[in-house]
């Protein structure tokens, strides 16, 4: 087990590397970044002074080296915008991000699994034809117009919800929360519904799959034939043999969430790192960049991790694969 | 009647229908079988026959668009048919319990054997864990696992196909039922376990009088094992009787047929004996005798369906040109 955890995190070493050298590659051959930070009068020795001043004079070779002999030692760069850490800037808004993510990831699975089930179970009635179908609008009704229909029903009309912004934030630690008040789940609530709506339309359809290719499987029928209550028969014996496509898809999808929940950011101005990384990528400033996308890619290479462990806990078979 | 001489279960012109796109399908229709309390009866049919269904109307778990649409089985004075599923659930696995085809498919992969056998024992009665542990680990004993408590421990990959089907022998006998219904159970075993567990089952049924149902398309199976067997053919019962007088004596020509293909020591060297033709769909089955398509001694009459005819205490056919002595 521990063998099968070291394995996996010098695998995601390699997968750093060759992401680092994709995306500076990448931003390097978008443009010269000097034209965003010099005032359009500057004179071209101006324009060379601040190229050498930030390193962009160099081979690309030179400045890869010296960003990954820093990047080892946790400097990342500064913002060639604002001169904070690049690090610092992205772990500021991560907190806010999770939190998004997480109450969004919570409600699809809470939503997705027991509707998809319902739907799996009696795949002819009428409740689940409806289910279905409301599957359908959820995830290909565009993100940024769900929030913005949420925004106008519900605190422009209603005025029961703010749309925009977190709210206050307690701090614990070094960390700054929103979710330990009242006022931040009131703030979380119409983007949280916003990002989740399309996965728990996913995972609605996900779960239906997985129970009626489960259910005509011989061992519920001997469960049924044991004289086991319903509820055990659907809570423990279905349950426990559709997680593990349930699970690989809700892992993926907090990835995704997590990296790419700019839209639903920008629609209700959440102060998360989507937002950061798309200021970035239009001023070119290629240290937040770099620093962004390493950190996401560390961090969905544990997540992956994660899952895979949670595998083990539900299938036992895939115990035995990693003992060998 | 009183209560001991009427018979366990008795299953009077059961019908199970499957309402399909094409048509019904009358897997079940019209069967009549009776048990007493401890009796073994081999139902024997080819695939196809509608033994299984029977087997599963009697547990109540038929699912749409498959529906009992006639008859009733009797099970201890009362009709299971009419009983409302939360009485049904209570019987299924306490009274009535099933043994299964394929053992690799029965257990749940992913719970280990101890949560299947305690769920079994908990769902029926209030009963601690540690005592239901108690009985599950005494009945894999019974049933002739070694080292029971390593089994309980285990997950079903982890165990081989004979010992997956002694473990679901056992969860069937965990709450000492009245009646066990086996479906083929040895089918997808060794030969060599195939008799161990054949051998083992009777004798546990013989030793807390357990009634037995074996289902089976395997004649020489049930010939040592069965006290009386009943024949299906195209969703009826085409002969009953006692073993030894079914195969001694086989009044349906399709009964004698089966026996005329099992191989034996006369047979050696010989081509075995096959039944013409194939099981008829049961879709639009025609009116009259199902097996008359493939019968050699079928004439106009048969397209009439043949009464049941008896000829003595539980042993009747419905046949209207029977082969065997009429005595």
């Amino acid at each position: 087990m521990l063998v099968f955890v070291i394995n996996r995190l010098l695998q995601s070493v390699i997968v750093l590397l060759v992401m680092s050298v994709l995306v500076f590659v990448g931003i390097f051959l978008i443009g010269d970044p000097t034209a965003m930070l010099v005032s359009p009068e500057a004179t071209d020795l101006e324009r060379q002074m601040v190229r050498e001043a930030l390193g962009l004079d160099r081979s690309m070779l030179v400045q890869y080296l010296s960003f990954m002999g820093n990047a080892l030692q946790g400097d990342f760069g500064r913002s060639f915008l604002t001169g904070q850490p690049a690090l610092q800037l992205i772990l500021e808004r991560m907190p806010a991000t999770f939190e998004l993510v997480i109450v969004a990831m919570g409600f699809a699975v809470l939503m997705g699994v027991p509707l998809g089930m319902l739907a799996g179970m009696r795949p002819e009635a009428p409740s689940s034809r409806a289910i279905m179908a409301l599957s359908i609008f959820g995830f290909s009704l565009p993100t940024f117009w769900i929030g913005l229909m949420l925004i106008m029903v519900f605190a422009v009309q209603l005025g029961l919800l703010p749309a925009s912004g977190r709210g206050p934030t307690v701090e614990v630690g070094p960390l700054k929360l929103s979710l330990l008040t009242l006022q931040g789940w009131y703030h979380v609530a119409l983007p949280a519904l916003t990002l989740g709506l399309a996965k728990a339309a996913l995972l609605i359809r996900v779960t239906r799959a997985a129970t009626r290719e489960v259910l005509p499987m011989d061992y519920i029928k001997f469960a049924r034939a044991k004289g086991l209550p319903a509820r055990r028969i659907f809570g423990v014996h279905l349950l426990k043999n559709i997680m593990i496509p349930i699970l690989t898809v809700s892992g993926l999808e907090f990835g995704q969430a997590i990296a790419f929940a700019v839209v639903t950011e920008s629609v209700f101005s959440w102060p998360g790192m989507g937002k950061l990384l798309i200021d970035s990528i239009i001023t070119l400033d290629r240290p937040v960049v770099v620093a962004y996308v390493l950190i996401m890619v560390f961090f969905l290479v544990i997540l992956n991790l994660v899952v895979d462990l949670l595998y083990m806990a539900i299938d036992p078979s895939s115990r035995e694969k990693v003992r060998d | 009647m009183t209560a001991a001489e009427r018979p366990l279960l008795s299953v009077e012109r059961l019908q199970t229908h499957f309402h399909t796109r094409a048509g019904v399908v009358k897997a079940v229709d019209g069967v009549d079988l009776t048990l007493r309390r401890g009796e073994i009866l081999g139902l024997v049919g080819e695939s196809g026959s509608g033994k299984s269904i029977t087997g599963f109307s009697i547990l109540g778990l038929i699912d749409p668009p498959g529906r009992i649409s006639g008859g009733r089985i009797g099970f201890d004075g009362r009709d299971l048919v009419t009983l409302p599923e939360a009485e049904r659930r209570r019987l299924r696995g306490k009274d009535i319990a099933m043994i299964f085809q394929d053992p690799s498919m029965t257990l749940n992969p992913v719970l280990r054997i101890d949560t299947q056998m305690i769920e079994a024992v908990q769902a029926h009665e209030k009963i601690s864990r540690q005592a239901a542990l108690r009985r599950a680990r005494d009945v894999l004993v019974a049933v002739g696992i070694p080292s029971p408590d390593e089994r309980l421990q285990a997950y079903p990959f982890e165990l081989s196909g004979g010992m997956r089907q002694r473990i679901a022998i056992a969860i069937a006998m965990i709450n000492r039922p009245r009646l066990i219904i086996a479906d083929e159970p040895t089918t997808a075993l060794d030969v060599s376990i195939q008799g161990q567990i054949i051998h083992e089952v009777k004798a546990l049924c013989r030793q807390t009088g357990t009634a037995l149902i074996w289902i089976t398309h395997d004649l020489a199976v049930v010939a040592g094992l069965a006290d009386r067997i009943a024949v299906m053919y195209a969703g009826r019962v085409v002969e009953t009787g006692t073993t030894a007088e079914v195969i001694r004596n086989p009044q349906h020509p399709y009964t004698q047929g089966l026996i005329a293909s099992v191989p034996s020591r006369e047979t050696r060297g010989h081509r075995l004996y096959q039944i013409p033709g194939m099981t008829p769909s049961l879709l639009n089955l025609p009116p009259g005798c199902a097996f008359s398509a493939r019968c050699a001694h079928a004439t106009e009459t048969c397209r009439t369906a043949p009464e049941l005819t008896e000829t003595g205490a539980g042993r009747a056919f419905r046949c209207w040109h029977p082969v065997g002595d009429r005595r």
